[in-house]
């Protein structure tokens, strides 16, 4: 325990400690898109799958704690590490040109704070205060009908795949997992993952809007 | 190769000390020969200056052969310049156009202070060095040179990560400022020869500690500082190191 907290107190360990919680965040937004293809299916597969989701407590509330802790540590860390980072330049460049940084490591610092945002958004309308408790498929689709609530929820999806595609290769190299013979892997890995899931998520509320998913 | 010559309109950062304001100062660069380097040319420019009874531009310099990790500035934008793999030194103003405009400042970092102009003060490397960059040696006389096998893959990997000439480039580029590249550098060197193995994991802890304490940021894994880096000191170091750190804080016996 002394030595993890040790390890805390490094830029290194809280990096290490970013890695970590962004990839169980990660591992949980793959299986609540895996989930949600269920919508494709129909009313009686997405609510049933949300009832069997729910006859299994233990699951529900153990998934929601260890969430709890992921993001808590999560942003604890990145706003102590964008404390140091805002810090540590001192003066400011008159002319500073990137080299290698691309768009989504560029607005990590901003697509954190959306993402907080919207999942703050998405949790108190289809988990705390949905329309019709236990209808989840009307709840989903009454809301994307509305291209306000749709906009909002392509855009937060935006920003997820631009976060999750450098968090993902970056928590690669935070851990130190790194070998010059799978190196070019972890990109590839950052870009199926990010993909597959911002376009997936991004196609209910398309769905819905173009009438393909109706109640 | 033509024997052109070019002239240049420099904004200069110029800071009488380490207190004092800054601002950009406009200086002209003419008839200067494109086979000149970067320090070359502001060498012509500081003539001119101390001729005009004004304040040459400082800049820090050693070699001018682009292996002592002296010099350094950040040339519009760029640390070391437009050419990649190369100090600022060994930069030559065939690179550049004539009438080009040329903005330089020098490392902008907390841990490394402005000492006047382009010069910043670059000790905090000196005491990450400090707190662990050496190894125990047996004193006497000269061991033979064979006597400590080394494999070649080994000693090739070592000698990549040890290039690191310590310019500091890859703080003023790194947008956090940090230097996890050049101690990841100095840490995977040591990490991989035999020599190194005595304090290895005292070494990752006590180097990441100081490099914290001299307030440089932290990785956000962008690769600025490997694009800049005139030795071309590769980003698998800074995964090296966080690899040694978590390593010694497991598996180490002595107390952290």
């Amino acid at each position: 325990m002394q030595r993890a907290l040790t390890l805390y107190q490094t830029t290194i360990g809280k990096k290490v400690v970013m890695a970590l919680s962004g990839g169980i965040i990660v591992g949980f937004v793959i299986g609540h898109f895996l989930g949600n293809l269920n919508l494709y299916l129909g009313p009686e597969a997405l609510n049933g799958y949300a009832a069997k989701l729910h006859s299994m407590p233990a699951l529900v509330w153990g998934t929601r704690i260890l969430l709890l802790f992921a993001f808590g540590a999560h942003i604890g860390s990145a706003y102590q590490l964008w404390r140091r980072n805002v810090t540590a330049r001192g003066s400011h460049y008159k002319r500073r040109k990137d080299q290698a940084t691309d768009y989504a490591a560029r607005t990590m610092y901003w697509t954190g704070p959306i993402l907080l945002l919207y999942l703050i958004y998405h949790l108190l309308e289809f988990t705390i205060l949905p329309t019709h408790p236990g209808d989840v498929y009307r709840n989903v689709v009454e809301a994307f009908q509305n291209p306000w609530i749709s906009t909002f929820y392509i855009a937060g999806n935006l920003a997820l795949g631009l976060h999750i595609f450098h968090g993902i290769f970056s928590a690669f190299q935070s851990i130190g997992a790194n070998h010059p013979r799978y190196n070019s892997y972890r990109r590839d890995l950052a870009i199926a993952i990010s993909a597959v899931v911002t376009l997936g998520n991004l196609s209910f509320p398309i769905s819905v809007l173009t009438g393909i998913v109706t109640l | 190769m033509t024997d052109e010559l070019i002239n240049l309109t420099l904004h200069v950062w110029r800071q009488r000390g380490p207190n004092g304001p800054g601002s950009f100062e406009t200086h002209h660069a003419k008839d200067i020969t494109t086979h000149m380097s970067f320090l070359e040319m502001l060498d012509v420019v500081n003539e001119d200056l101390i001729e005009k009874g004004e304040e040459p531009i400082a800049f820090d310099y050693d070699c001018r052969e682009g292996i002592c990790g002296t010099c350094g500035m950040v040339v519009n934008g760029v640390a070391h310049g437009p050419q990649k793999l190369t100090t600022v030194c060994q930069l030559h103003m065939r690179q550049f156009e004539d009438g080009q405009e040329i903005w330089l400042e020098p490392w902008r970092a907390q841990g490394f202070p402005i000492v006047k102009d382009l010069v910043v003060d670059r000790s905090g490397f000196d005491r990450i060095i400090q707190a662990g960059g050496y190894i125990s040696i047996r004193t006497g006389s000269a061991s033979e040179a064979n006597e400590m096998p080394i494999a070649k893959d080994v000693a090739d990997r070592a000698m990549d990560a040890a290039a690191c000439i310590g310019c500091g480039a890859c703080v003023a580029a790194c947008p956090n400022a940090s230097a996890s590249l050049f101690t990841a550098a100095k840490i995977s060197h040591l990490s991989l020869m035999p020599q190194g193995q005595v304090e290895r994991a005292d070494r990752a802890r006590k180097m990441v500690a100081q490099m914290d304490a001299e307030g440089f940021g932290a990785c956000t894994n962008h690769g600025e500082c490997e694009a800049v880096c005139p030795k071309g000191v590769s980003l698998e170091w800074i995964a090296r190191m966080n690899r040694e750190l978590v390593r010694a804080m497991v598996k180490s016996k002595t107390p952290a």
